[in-house]
């Protein structure tokens, strides 16, 4: 039949024994599509939009690059890639432009198209949509949603349960009405389905699409947390419907009548309920499992995350810097006042925060133990807020700490401080090499001064006794003040206690 | 205090009781030449069983132990066996887990990261009957018999010296704190090792025996009883 046609291009087509021969007439054809040499000639044979022509000289010239170009644009402009889902440009799964882009279509009309279709179909395209994002891969995959979602048995049941809660909602609406609900709801129960296995199996940065969509929906109920946009909006959903359907019910029924029907829509909503209520309930309460084992799941990366930072570091630390005992012994320190701060008293790493006795003494302790690297032994007694010369104390001790570290050469010092009713004592104490407090030199005494005249300032008190061999005891001690000595009346708890130095161990105080 | 003779045989014998292996087996390695390790446990049911089959000198106890704390042990074992004696040593040091098991019956309290020569000291002065206390412990009993005395509203102990410490007492406590040794006590305030030795032991006495009021609602702050 093609062979009977003037001007048509012999042997372009031969169609019988599917062989390709160079047409004879130029500039035919249209169809050469040279624009995609790649393709094997045998692919354009579906050509169909030009078979049915006037077929005529100039005319049919005419006619067929009008209709080529149309088929080009239609099937020939995609990107010659297979069908894929399009990540970048996606509004909900990235569907549509990922039909436009396959088709070489504006992603917006495919959109359109979709959307007028949804209401054309009266609602059967959505699910289609929903379908199409279950069973086309992303671009970039191979995997497809629907293929996670088989082995996702919960994910499975949940969509079963929410499909046929669904359905069963409408099919009690449409005992009363059969009108827009019902007619564009039961699609929506497919619709209901994938969109459950999707949100459960597809990949993070989908989900976060899902979530933009469903965001101007939330925003919607107000401002505020969001616990609280959404009871609002969950209110406001509730009396829109309560409303709507009282008004149903009575502009339907009006008065008495409305008790006949109620009452058999009751027997089959309990019906219903009594058929599909225990397997809801169970897939609710394995949400529910599910959601509680994820959270455990996330706590425990939350600490194992912290155990990383901190202890596994310093174990590999320490496993390098084997050879060097001081070093290790440092490190450990360090590491287990971090840890215990943290398991015992609720405080993040580096939070360093002075407003008590207790507190500086521990300041002290760290600061020494990390800069000098020598242990500090601490004991508190007692507690009580700082005022500016038991600043001034602190201030003194840390010095003294300071220098049994750097001259004394004492494996460990220890640090004494007992808040009494009336004062505050601070031991600094080395078994280091001492010294003769007769013989001093110049910059030792020059710090023992400085500690000296730093107590006697604020009205304490400093003594500093030492002998070569014997180590160094540097004993502190401040009077309170008048104001200050109701210990911890302003912390709650304690304060109502009585008597002067409640006691308050602050080493290892655990809650 | 009047146990000596009874293991006149030189190393004292000691079960572990811990629920950290490593440590249990760190500890039975380096313990090795001066006490005798004679068994370990790692929980509160198996070390009183254990316990009394053996009837060690001395248990070295954990504070920190699933199934009741190391408080329990004591208190299941001192039923049948009042004369075995209680060293509890624990990484942690909440004061009011070292108050009970202190309370409960040991005869001391020392931080895991004692020295072993110090350990090894510490069993031994417990085994011949003395009480050893770390400088923690120092702290926390100094810190809960401070203040003043009682108010007059709470009934007073059996015996009211139970109460107080005294200031000889308070001394002590204050330089075993600050990390010094009995010997450097006893020249520091001029008495013998053995005088120092009897006050850290009325010390113990006191802090198992008081009922004082001060002492009872600083450990009913930290929840023990």
């Amino acid at each position: 039949m093609l062979q009977g046609k003037p001007g048509w291009p012999r042997g372009r087509f031969t169609g019988d024994d599917g062989e390709m021969q160079e047409p004879s007439e130029q500039p035919w054809p249209p169809f050469r599509f040279q624009d995609r040499p790649d393709q094997p000639a045998g692919a354009h044979r579906h050509g169909p939009h030009s078979w049915h022509g006037p077929g005529h000289g100039d005319d049919a010239q005419e006619w067929a690059s009008h209709w080529g170009n149309r088929a080009r644009r239609w099937w020939g402009r995609g990107d010659g890639e297979p069908l894929r889902r399009n990540p970048e440009d996606r509004l909900a799964g990235g569907v549509a432009s990922g039909l436009a882009a396959w088709r070489g279509f504006s992603p917006n009309t495919v959109r359109i198209v979709l959307a007028v279709l949804a209401f054309v179909s009266s609602g059967w395209a959505v699910p289609f949509y929903f379908l199409g994002w279950l069973l086309i891969p992303v671009r970039g995959e191979e995997n497809t949603i629907a293929s996670k979602a088989r082995h996702d048995s919960a994910g499975v049941a949940l969509a079963l349960a929410l499909g046929s809660l669904l359905g069963a909602f409408l099919f009690l609406a449409g005992a009363f009405n059969d009108g827009a609900i019902t007619v564009y709801g039961w699609p929506q129960v497919f619709s209901l389905a994938f969109l459950t296995l999707i949100w459960r199996n597809a990949p993070d940065d989908e989900r976060a699409g899902l979530r933009r969509l469903v965001q101007p929906l939330e925003s919607f109920g107000g401002s505020g947390s969001a616990a609280r946009r959404g009871t609002r909006l969950r209110l406001i959903g509730a009396a829109v419907l309560l409303a709507t359907g009282l008004g149903w019910l009575l502009s339907l029924h009006g008065g008495t009548r409305l008790l006949a029907p109620l009452s058999g829509f009751l027997l089959v909503a309990a019906g219903i309920v009594l058929l599909f209520g225990p397997w809801w309930l169970r897939i609710a309460r394995d949400l529910v499992i599910e959601r509680q084992a994820r959270a455990r799941a996330e706590e425990r990366a939350d600490i194992a995350a912290r155990v990383h930072d901190s202890v596994l570091q310093t174990l590999a630390l320490i496993q390098r810097r084997a050879e060097d005992p001081q070093a290790v012994v440092q490190l450990a320190r360090a590491q287990e006042r971090e840890l215990r701060s943290w398991l015992f008293e609720g405080r993040a790493p580096g939070d360093a925060n002075v407003s008590s006795v207790a507190e500086g003494v521990r300041q002290i302790q760290r600061d020494v133990e990390a800069l000098h690297g020598v242990p500090v032994e601490i004991v508190t007694v007692g507690d009580c807020p700082l005022d500016e010369h038991l600043n001034a104390l602190l201030g003194a001790a840390r010095e003294a700490t300071v220098n049994a570290a750097k001259w004394s050469g004492a494996a460990v010092i220890s640090v004494f401080a007992e808040v009494e009713p009336d004062k505050v004592n601070v031991a600094v104490r080395d078994r280091g090499k001492g010294f003769d407090p007769d013989m001093v030199p110049g910059d030792r005494k020059g710090v023992a001064e400085s500690i000296r005249g730093r107590m006697s300032r604020h009205g304490g008190d400093a003594t500093v006794q030492s002998a070569p061999g014997e180590g160094t005891k540097v004993t502190l001690t401040m009077p309170r003040q008048r104001g200050s000595s109701q210990p911890w009346s302003a912390e709650p708890g304690t304060g109502d206690s009585g008597p002067a130095a409640q006691p308050r161990p602050a080493e290892g105080k655990r809650r | 205090m009047s146990t000596p003779a009874v293991r006149a045989a030189g190393r004292p014998r000691v079960v572990l009781v811990d629920d950290h292996g490593i440590f249990r087996s760190g500890v039975r390695a380096e313990l090795g030449p001066r006490v005798e390790v004679i068994g370990e446990a790692e929980d509160v049911a198996p070390a009183v069983e254990l316990i009394g089959q053996l009837l060690p000198d001395v248990v070295l106890l954990d504070v920190h132990l699933p199934g009741g704390g190391g408080h329990a042990v004591i208190t299941e074992v001192k039923k049948d066996h009042p004369d075995i004696k209680f060293l509890a040593l624990s990484a942690s040091d909440a004061p009011e887990d070292v108050i009970a098991v202190i309370r409960a019956g040991a005869r001391g309290y020392v931080t895991k990261t004692i020295s072993t020569p110090d350990l090894a000291d510490a069993i031994t002065r417990v085994a011949d009957g003395d009480a050893v206390f770390s400088h923690r412990l120092a702290g926390f009993v100094l810190d809960a018999f401070a203040a003043a005395p009682a108010p007059d509203d709470v009934k007073p102990s059996f015996d009211p010296e139970l109460d107080q410490l005294t200031t000889r007492e308070r001394e002590v406590l204050r330089l075993i704190a600050q990390g010094y040794t009995y010997k450097e006590i006893a020249r520091e305030l001029f008495i013998s090792g053995k005088t120092v030795e009897s006050h850290v032991s009325s010390v113990l006495r006191k802090l198992q025996l008081s009922s004082r009021h001060q002492l009872t609602r600083w450990a009913a702050e930290r929840r023990l009883t």
